[in-house]
């Protein structure tokens, strides 16, 4: 049985790499065959001398989606909805506009929806058919995320789910899941942890972590005992 | 289609792994492959459904068994052969046709940040809605073996319009170069009990944002 990138449809890799790929190892993206690396080069060398890409533009598309974007940027936003109330209004009537007043928008956030967590409803965000996730305030997803345990599970059993990323919630509480199936992008606005009330906007945004804004997480306090 | 990408409520899949302190890529051919794929879009050449449906035509094994980023590399390579950008013949030597003009890439460093924004996929087309907030509806049981982004387990089920998105360039023609097709989309609001039975919790909802054309009236 070939072992390789075979689509069917096969589209032939280009020269002096092999077709073969051994995946008998665990299959972790973090043991990464060597070939995959000799591969991609082998791509972009082609497609830089037939002038379709810059590898400038490449280098500047990686620094961006590393340094950025990320969940930093959302943390900001849950923050200012924190402190703000006429900014949370704002941000639940209109997410794209109430994100993009604090700088970010574009690529994967065109139409950003903002998920309020209350003591009667949790919301949860998921894509199940493929990977959507708001690229501007949260950076690219993690591997969980677009893993095939969480999108099988997050939708027919949440609160298995949520209890194994250490989140019990209660009976009383609903639980919404938002499965990103068009081009409406999720960020939950997590619950305001009781006791920071004495806290800045800018400290409360780091308390804000990704898996609060994913739904996995609640915010807390580092003394309560909280996750970093 | 209904392939092996469409996962909600499958079982079987192992456990959720996490890890820790985790990098936004986790080796540079992964951060080359991303930025390959939104270099080489950049030409128009197809849209962001059509570079979906080619994922999804990645057969079930070999979804399964590819990491995400392995995935994205062989559906840009599927893609830049079908859509034109490269030969079959110089996918396969790795050079460029003898003779073959050089391109200018329309991404350059300095038009990475603006051009980031893509064109959105909504759209100002004044198209009225078939449903209104409130609404019982159906989504309809079809299984399209092009590309959809209604998911199986909601195929025939009880929902409520609970928003109404706006008018939308649709997946499943778009996916196939047959035209956006812009329709409405709804956030249906389906009960857990409606989808998954009675051991779901009484409380507990999905809601999926749904074309037009995947709902019927109740």
């Amino acid at each position: 049985m070939r072992r390789d990138l075979d689509l069917g449809n096969h589209l032939a890799w280009p020269a002096g790499t092999p077709v073969t790929h051994d995946h008998d190892h665990d299959h972790e993206h973090q043991e990464v065959p060597s070939d995959l690396t000799l591969r991609v080069k082998a791509l972009e060398s082609l497609l830089v001398e037939k002038g379709l890409v810059d590898p400038a533009a490449l280098d500047a598309l990686i620094d961006y989606y590393e340094h950025a974007v990320g969940p930093r940027n959302g943390a900001r936003v849950v923050a200012r909805a924190w402190v703000d109330p006429a900014y949370k209004q704002r941000l639940l009537a209109d997410g794209t506009g109430a994100i993009a007043e604090l700088g970010y928008s574009g690529r994967q956030g065109e139409h950003m929806v903002a998920v309020e967590n209350t003591p009667q409803v949790h919301n949860l965000v998921v894509c199940t058919l493929c990977s959507c996730y708001p690229w501007p305030v949260l950076g690219l997803p993690p591997v969980w995320y677009k893993s095939a345990p969480y999108r099988a599970r997050a939708v027919i059993d949440p609160r298995g789910v949520l209890r194994e990323f250490g989140l019990e919630i209660p009976e009383e509480v609903e639980v919404r899941v938002w499965d990103s199936t068009a081009e409406q992008r999720y960020l939950v606005l997590p619950e305001r942890p009781a006791g920071s009330e004495d806290l800045s906007e800018d400290a409360l945004a780091g308390l804000v972590t990704r898996d609060a804004m994913i739904g996995v997480a609640k915010v807390t306090l580092p003394q309560a005992g909280g996750r970093a | 289609m209904n392939g092996v990408h469409d996962m909600g409520g499958m079982h079987g899949m192992g456990p959720i792994r996490r890890e820790r302190d985790e990098p936004v890529f986790h080796a540079p051919w992964e951060a080359r492959v991303f930025a390959l794929r939104q270099a080489a879009g950049a030409w128009r050449r197809w849209n962001i459904d059509a570079g979906r449906y080619e994922i999804e035509r990645i057969p079930a094994a070999d979804y399964l068994r590819l990491s995400y980023y392995e995935r994205w590399l062989a559906s840009l390579v599927a893609l830049l052969v079908k859509r034109g950008l490269v030969a079959p013949a110089e996918m396969e030597r790795g050079h460029p046709a003898p003779g073959s003009p050089k391109a200018t890439p329309p991404l350059t460093a300095d038009t990475v940040r603006q051009k980031l924004s893509r064109r959105a996929p909504r759209r100002d087309t004044p198209v009225a809605p078939r449903f209104a907030v409130g609404e019982r509806v159906r989504a309809r049981n079809i299984h399209p073996i092009g590309h959809t982004r209604l998911p199986r387990y909601a195929r025939g089920k009880l929902g409520t319009i609970a928003r109404d998105h706006g008018v939308y360039v649709f997946p499943d023609t778009n996916a196939q170069f047959l035209g956006e097709n812009p329709q409405h989309v709804y956030s249906v609001r389906f009960c857990a009990r409606e989808l998954w039975g009675e051991l779901a919790s009484p409380r507990d909802a999905v809601y999926i944002d749904m074309w037009d054309d995947y709902l019927e009236r109740a």
